[in-house]
């Protein structure tokens, strides 16, 4: 009896403390980082942009793999265009007409990182947008337009062009990096165990036209076999000066996750490209795949290492240039390096070794201070008043911090693995400072489900006070490495192309000129969009003829765009208003296929149609 | 009765003073002015889609669209789906006539100005109001026929219409407005100045009729 109660005691104080151990479990989940109330309703009517009105800023954002330019709102964080570069849009007809068919060449695709602004004075001047391909190509959309008018490439000797494209304070030059290194000249294989020797990066740097924008190739560096990451122009004081990040320069080859995470030091090359291009204009280094190419082991004095934290991914120079801000994505500080300190440190030679010949400078001499920002830094960008942020993928967070005196003020979460970030003006000269957008890789969890592929996360921090705050979260089109915001008003695009610039030889005005004329197979038919017609309404060819549409839409009014779609043909081109494109196709088939206006111009744009007859 | 006809003789005989022959230059400067230079009528469409609205004028010579002159191509891409005409220059054979009578009369007024008598301002006068009635009726009649004369093959029929000459009037989905132009107004004040002549060179006949007697 007695037995038996002592065993409910045991029984009962058991469950009890069952109870408390399992009270003293994880929490269901971590903390909430969703805004407090009082936050929500301030934070709206900061984003809020009343219909009708515009937004303050567009931000210019990479589409990674997805090959294109997406353009945003900002403070909205509304998606306003899509502007197609290294991949066919169909929305648009790009990669459709002769033309861009010819500008994308047999590509289909391109991985685009990093966008950048056209600058004058270290100014964003709103003329044009430069962006890279991994391919080894730079586009460039001109942002009258917002139009891509030029991919150039795949340059020579270039092997996985992600350090690009980066503009020099007035645009001389937009500079791309190889991310692989490979034997040069291009077409030579060498076994991979002869990797540190053999194999070779390049830093390559592009002339733009001063006028056009027409990108050329101008001269390259022959660089040691290290991966090289991003990349910053010198601005201001360090005007004339490129720096780039490199990473594996342990030469490994293999698992490099292991082999080339070993060193706890990598290398910032800082390169003297006005010195380079003094070289190349004298008519010094060796000519490889076509290019110009100055190899520093011969030509002294071209490139400097600075050693920086273990795999540096970001390299970035404050707004007055006197700053270069280093990162070691594997380690938690960043350095700050002193512009005036590389140049003492150059000019006495100090210097701890050499890799390839190149000199490498002595860190403690050319540093300034290493900033505790946290875990996992990769890139910072500048607000007015000496203030810097730097994204922390590893904490998933920015870091704000203070350049001069060197202490981290403030830290906002990010959801979730913040990679690039940008602010408002934030590479230029001058930045704006207001607005801050976290570029972030992972969303789960922040949008409704929308199954396994997910939308990247972007997220808008107001930096206009001491304390910054996160305003909006958006859903961005995959994947926004970088992108760049430019005050609006800088922009002026034009609404139509006037039709007195209009110099295509294939362009007719009227529709009595419109219609169909044979050369031996090839048959030209000159038509005419206009609401609500294409004219001519049919056309007739024998099969196997070459047959090229040369479109006008003789429109001059504002988003009156007309489509051509020709079903059967894998065509659907987009005629702007003022504009000629044409298509050429061999009609193969015998048989009827309707053409009609794919864009929506008009109440009666669904008889806007006619028929190819093919016999 | 007898008296205000021989005022009349003696008024329409009469010599001008510097006074109306000045009012007469003026208003011949003014009438070549109104002419040459600036729209008669300028009217604007509103709609939803065209917040800005499309704008025409309408000079003594020629059409003349807001927005470098694309509001008229847009304005007749429009009008063609109910099948009314194009708007052309080379319709209006008021673009011919009109600079033509004007000169004209600005040559009279400057004739009356220089040969000096009362008579002649009184024709000009006469002629100008002609000029001026005749002007409005045909544009009023040319309105008419845009608005009545309408393609039997139009893809959106509508009742014939008469857009608005002065004021405003809905449209479809259009906000029409109508208003004379600087030109216009200034063919009035020409017309107010060779009136002020005539009543000058009145009021001088009778001081003379009064000296006389």
């Amino acid at each position: 009896m007695m037995q038996s109660r002592n065993r409910w005691v045991w029984v009962v104080l058991g469950v009890l403390a069952v109870g408390v151990l399992a009270s003293r479990c994880a929490p269901d989940r971590r903390t909430s980082r969703r805004a407090t109330v009082s936050d929500v309703a301030a934070a709206a009517q900061k984003v809020y942009v009343a219909p009708g009105d515009l937004d303050e800023y567009y931000m210019f954002a990479s589409g990674g793999h997805s090959g294109q330019v997406y353009v945003y709102g900002i403070p909205s964080m509304r998606h306003l265009v899509t502007i197609p570069v290294f991949t066919p849009y169909p929305a648009t007809g790009y990669g459709f007409d002769d033309d861009s068919k010819a500008m994308l060449g047999s590509l289909t695709w391109g991985d685009a990182h990093h966008p950048a602004l056209s600058e004058t004075d270290g100014e964003y001047d709103g003329r044009w947008l430069f962006i890279n391909d991994m391919n080894g190509r730079v586009a460039r959309i001109d942002l009258r337009d917002f139009k891509t008018r030029q991919i150039f490439g795949p340059v020579p000797n270039v092997h996985g062009n992600h350090a690009s494209s980066f503009v020099t304070p007035n645009t001389e030059y937009t500079m791309m990096a190889s991310r692989f290194s490979i034997p040069l000249p291009e077409g030579t294989a060498v076994e991979i165990e002869k990797y540190a020797t053999e194999y070779k990066g390049v830093v390559a740097a592009l002339k733009v036209d001063p006028k056009t924008g027409e990108m050329s190739l101008g001269f390259q560096i022959l660089m040691p076999p290290f991966d090289y990451d991003l990349g910053d122009a010198g601005k201001r004081v360090s005007d004339g000066w490129m720096f780039w990040t490199s990473y594996n320069t342990e030469r490994a080859t293999g698992k490099l996750e292991v082999t080339a995470s070993q060193r706890d030091r990598d290398y910032i090359a800082a390169i003297d490209w006005r010195a380079a291009e003094k070289a190349a204009a004298a008519g010094q280094g060796d000519t490889i795949g076509g290019v110009k190419v100055l190899d520093p082991r011969r030509i002294p004095g071209l490139v400097y290492l600075m050693p920086c934290g273990k795999s540096p991914h970001g390299v970035d120079v404050s707004p007055d240039g006197k700053w270069i801000i280093g990162s070691g994505k594997l380690q938690g500080v960043t350095t700050a390096f002193n512009f005036e300190k590389i140049q003492t440190a150059i000019r006495n030679k100090d210097f701890t070794g050499e890799e390839d010949g190149i000199p490498v400078l002595r860190y403690e001499a050319i540093k300034e201070a290493e900033v505790p920002v946290g875990l996992g830094p990769l890139h910072t960008q500048f607000g007015p008043d000496g203030d810097a942020y730097t994204s922390l993928f590893v904490d998933s967070a920015i870091a704000k911090w203070k350049l001069g005196t060197w202490e981290v003020v403030d830290k906002v979460p990010m959801s979730y693995s913040i990679g690039h970030l940008s602010a408002a003006e934030g590479d230029s000269v001058s930045p704006d400072g207001k607005w801050l957008v976290g570029l972030n890789k992972l969303s789960h969890g922040r949008h409704l489900p929308v199954g396994p592929s997910q939308p990247e996360s972007s997220q808008l921090v107001d930096i206009t006070e001491e304390k910054m705050k996160l305003l909006l979260d958006a859903f961005t089109e995959p994947e926004p490495h970088y992108a760049q915001i430019i005050k609006a008003d800088k922009l002026k695009p034009i609404e139509v192309y006037p039709k007195e610039e209009n110099k295509h030889p294939l362009a007719i005005w009227d529709v009595k000129d419109a219609g169909v004329t044979r050369d031996g197979n090839n048959v030209l038919v000159k038509m005419i969009a206009v609401r609500s017609t294409l004219t001519p309404t049919s056309f007739e060819v024998r099969k196997g003829d070459v047959v090229k549409v040369a479109i006008t839409n003789i429109e001059q009014t504002t988003d009156e765009l007309h489509g051509f779609g020709l079903l059967g043909h894998n065509i659907n081109i987009v005629v702007d208003p003022g504009e000629t494109k044409t298509v050429t196709f061999t009609a193969d088939k015998p048989g009827v296929f309707a053409y009609y206006c794919t864009n929506f111009c008009s109440a009666l744009h669904q008889e806007m149609q006619g028929y190819l007859i093919v016999r | 009765m007898r008296a205000l006809l021989e005022r009349s003789n003696r008024f329409l005989d009469a010599p001008l003073d510097l006074g109306p022959r000045l009012l007469l230059v003026a208003a011949a400067v003014v009438l070549v002015a109104g002419i040459a230079l600036f729209p008669l009528w300028s009217m604007t469409m509103f709609a939803p889609q065209y917040e800005e609205g499309l704008r025409l004028q309408i000079f003594s010579y020629k059409l003349e669209g807001g927005n470098q002159g694309q509001d008229i191509n847009e304005i007749n891409v429009l009008n063609h789906y109910i099948g009314m005409r194009d708007l052309v220059s080379d319709d209006f054979t008021e673009f011919k006539w009109l600079p033509f009578v004007g000169g004209a009369l600005a040559l009279l007024m400057l004739r009356a100005a220089v040969h000096g008598h009362a008579g002649h301002v009184l024709d000009v006068v006469v002629l100008f109001f002609y000029f001026g009635a005749f002007s409005l009726w045909s544009f009023g009649y040319r309105m008419w026929s845009y608005g009545h004369n309408l393609a039997p093959t139009a893809s959106v029929k509508v009742e014939p219409f008469m857009p608005p000459m002065f004021g405003s009037k809905q449209l479809a989905n259009f906000e029409v407005y109508s208003y004379p132009a600087a030109g216009t107004y200034l063919m009035v004040a020409a017309a107010l100045l060779v009136v002020a002549a005539l009543a000058a060179a009145w009021r001088q006949a009778g001081v003379r009729g009064q000296k006389e007697t």
